[in-house]
């Protein structure tokens, strides 16, 4: 057992980090450390650098553009954007889609839809979640009827995040209201330019439209548009979830909140001494840190025994309860620190070309409305509920 | 020891919980938070009409003589409602200030009207970097002009875009820190100098930046003796928590209200989500939460107007530790156990939860409480 990293692994890390301090525009790593709204063409430029690297799209084959990096490598990989304020890759195409088209997906799919995604061509929806099914998304009711080459797809999707922006939503669609429910649920890819698709917007708490419903009505999708067989998508949704959930533990993301939270701890000041001097607080930054010590030699080690053996299974879900707990226990000590700060809500300042007055050089903006979305960390992807549930069930055999 | 209202506590229990049922649907509150005044002028002169903007304060200055437990009632009905008027700071804290450091004068002219509801107080003692410590004063007041000249920066006064009057806190003698040496002034918003920087915060009401540029003020308008304010301040930010802490049930029964509901109706795997027996738990350990904060708001009332000791102290800061707590977790709890819907801001829930979060960014948060608790620690 040796936890260093190698030499290569090393080498490995400068050569990211180089390309980084050289290529990541600094206008877009500024907004991220502020917390501020990134626009789709922040998103885009930042693809598209990262694209011509061959650094887009890192868990793919190389055969389709992809590495051969292992789990040591895209941790550092991570481990480094978020350190240098790299916007996170948007996962609905490249890490969502895109690995269930590779494992599931015709020829045909594979040549059309994986460079689109790689280029930035087409944006990605996920369009799982509907009002009358969330943790119980195998109740879902949107359904698809076959009509010749055609599906007529009617229902209602919702919390679909970036569907105002997205070109293309992969849905999961009852083909078969008989059968029992995991049965009759099929894979769509579904453009979202079709006739009869209508988005509105859900503007959560913190005042930001990240996520919509959406509406589907008499919708015709192509019969070639179904990935993997008819009635057989609930295959797709579970293996498309393991890869969601590894991601979702977001360690890198993690270590940049914490390291950006001891930073302000040390520039903030009160009494006229850096808030870090105060005891209580070193000791919840100490606390947390070493929780997020030990998340990262988790997440490494379980995904280093799936290298080995395939993807991970329920483990994935231990990784995500806790990696989801400790980014919310880093942004609910951000808040804290800024003390009555966190009550003025400068939706302005938050804005993508704010360059008016700003009310505090110090208390960033977004460090309120950040602790209050961040909520969404233990909702979303399996809620951290159901994530005790499958690791009672599947691992600890309840 | 006896838990029971009297009759008249009774009635203004009813008076407040009927006038905030008609006042505060929750798409009159979204109106209300979103117009330039940030608050129902209509709900506030209710308020004085009613007299209860009157209710603490002795009946020479033209009050009802309430305590702690009246204004407790006040407060909570004032929560449930989510309520946007900044009574806490004008009533409470501002007409506390006034009432106990005014002079006949300043009682007579001013304090008359806040009783009546018809002038708003604003309370500007927070500063950039103060982070809590009222005795943590830069803003300056010199002697000047037969009065003073003040200099400064007062950060996120609640109310203060509105207030008629703001009181304060300034530096007349010694460093940075010190006690000794802070006074308080009533200022005139509209006073050249006055700069004020408005906004809205987070959880619906709005506040300002109040900067202070060679403000001349009179001498009529120091409050209580130069240099002195400190034992003041102290003793009417115990009761600002106390009324705080009673503001925070209010939002805790309802954020606890409609998460029952919620999980009665929410159905998922065929069965309401309260049948989850990991739900039902979270749903207990809420409730218990709800429980020791309504407990600790009703010590916190019945400290709230004695005699500064440190008996009193000790109460008030174990109230703010143990509501501030306790009103995170129903927050975080509530959204949680909301799923998806929890985080709208279309759900009156999540209003709540924010507003109890912010709870913890009013008159200091857990961790000032602790240290402060764990400083006096009593050893028998
Ligand atoms: C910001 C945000 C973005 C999202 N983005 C997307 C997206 O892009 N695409 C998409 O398809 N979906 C998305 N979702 C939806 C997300 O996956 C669901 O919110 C999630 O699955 C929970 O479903 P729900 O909201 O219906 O809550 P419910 O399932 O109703 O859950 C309510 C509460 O009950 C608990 N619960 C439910 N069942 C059980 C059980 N058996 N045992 C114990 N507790 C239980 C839950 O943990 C939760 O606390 C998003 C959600 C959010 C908040």
């Amino acid at each position: 057992m040796n936890v260093n990293y190698t030499a290569e692994e090393l080498a490995f890390r400068d050569e990211v980090r180089a390309f980084l301090s050289a290529e990541l525009p600094t206008d877009i790593a500024q907004k991220v450390k502020l917390g501020k709204h990134l626009s789709k063409e922040d998103h885009q430029r930042w693809q598209k650098i990262l694209s011509k690297r061959g650094w887009y799209a890192p868990g793919w084959p190389v055969e389709f553009g992809g590495t051969t990096w292992g789990p040591v490598e895209k941790h550092i990989f991570d481990e480094e954007c978020a350190a240098f304020g790299a916007p996170r890759s948007i996962p609905f195409g490249v890490n969502m889609v895109a690995p269930v088209i590779i494992k599931f997906g015709t020829e045909a799919q594979k040549a059309h839809y994986l460079p689109r995604i790689l280029d930035g061509t087409d944006w990605w929806c996920q369009g799982y979640s509907e009002p009358g099914a969330g943790s119980d998304l195998a109740s879902l009711k949107t359904r698809a009827v076959r009509d010749g080459d055609h599906y007529i797809v009617n229902g209602q999707k919702t919390w679909t995040t970036l569907g105002q922006h997205a070109d293309w939503i992969f849905c999961l669609v009852r083909t078969d209201p008989e059968a029992q429910q995991q049965r009759g649920i099929s894979f769509l890819l579904i453009d979202m330019k079709t006739p009869g698709i209508t988005v509105r917007p859900i503007i959560t708490l913190d005042g930001d439209h990240e996520v919509n419903e959406v509406f589907f009505q008499d919708v015709k999708v192509p019969v070639e548009n179904l990935v993997g067989e008819e009635n057989k998508g609930w295959t797709c949704a579970k293996y498309l979830l393991t890869h969601e959930r590894t991601g979702l533990a977001g360690i890198g993301a993690s270590k940049a909140a914490l390291a950006g939270l001891k930073r302000a701890a040390t520039r903030l000041q009160s009494g006229g001494k850096p808030l870090l001097d105060d005891p209580l607080l070193r000791l919840q930054i100490a606390e947390v840190e070493m929780q997020l010590m030990a998340i990262e030699m988790s997440t490494l080690r379980i995904l280093a025994a799936a290298k080995e053996g395939g993807v991970p299974g329920a483990e994935s879900s231990i990784l995500k309860v806790k990696g989801t707990e400790i980014r919310q226990a880093i942004t609910n000590l951000r808040r804290k620190i800024i003390g009555p700060y966190a009550l003025p809500f400068l939706e302005e300042e938050l804005e993508l070309d704010y360059d008016g007055d700003k009310l505090h050089e110090d208390a960033t903006p977004g460090v309120a409305p950040i602790y209050f979305n961040m909520r969404k960390l233990s909702i979303f992807g399996g809620s951290n509920e159901i994530q005790k549930n499958i690791v009672a069930k599947m691992i600890l055999e309840l | 020891m006896d838990f029971k209202l009297s009759e008249e506590q009774q009635m203004l229990q009813d008076t407040a919980a009927r006038q905030v049922r008609d006042a505060y649907p929750f798409e009159k509150r979204e109106q209300y938070s979103k117009s330039e005044l940030g608050f129902s002028q209509d709900f506030w002169n209710q308020l004085g009409e009613l007299g209860l903007t009157a209710v603490p304060f002795s009946e020479e200055l033209g009050g009802f003589g309430g305590g702690g437990v009246e204004t407790m009632l006040i407060m909570t009905e004032l929560g449930r409602g989510l309520t946007l008027e900044p009574y806490l700071q004008s009533v409470i804290h501002g007409g506390g200030l006034l009432a106990q450091l005014g002079s006949d004068a300043q009682k007579e002219n001013v304090l008359a009207e806040v009783a009546a509801g018809s002038l708003q107080l604003a309370v500007a003692l927070e500063e950039p970097t103060s982070l809590y410590n009222l005795a943590d004063v830069s803003t300056t007041a010199k002697a000047a002009n037969g009065g003073y000249l003040l200099n400064g920066r007062k950060a996120v006064v609640i109310g203060g875009h509105s207030a008629g009057k703001i009181i304060v806190s300034a530096r007349t003698s010694g460093g940075q820190c010190d006690e000794a040496g802070i006074s308080l002034f009533l200022v005139d918003p509209s006073a050249a100098g006055v700069k004020r920087r408005v906004f809205p915060t987070i959880d619906g009401r709005k506040a300002c930046e109040l900067l202070l540029d060679n403000v001349q003020v009179a001498l009529d308008d120091l409050l209580g003796e130069e240099g002195e304010a400190f034992a003041a301040l102290r003793y009417q930010q115990g009761r600002a928590i106390a009324a705080q802490a009673a503001l925070a049930v209010g939002y805790m029964q309802e954020l606890c209200n409609l998460t029952l509901d919620y999980l009665k109706t929410r159905k998922q795997f065929g069965v309401p989500i309260g049948k989850f027996q990991v739900l039902q738990h979270r749903m207990v350990d809420m409730q218990t939460e709800l429980e020791q904060a309504t407990s600790m708001a009703m010590l916190a009332a019945c400290h709230a107007d004695a005699e500064d000791n440190a008996e009193r102290t000790r109460v008030l800061t174990a109230a703010k530790y143990i509501v501030t707590r306790g009103a995170r977790f129903v927050a975080e709890q509530a959204i949680q156990l909301h799923g998806g819907i929890g985080m709208t801001w279309e759900y009156n829930g999540a209003h709540y939860a924010k507003a109890l979060v912010m709870i913890g960014h009013e008159f200091g948060d857990e961790d000032t409480a602790l240290k402060a608790y764990a400083k006096d620690l009593e050893v028998a």
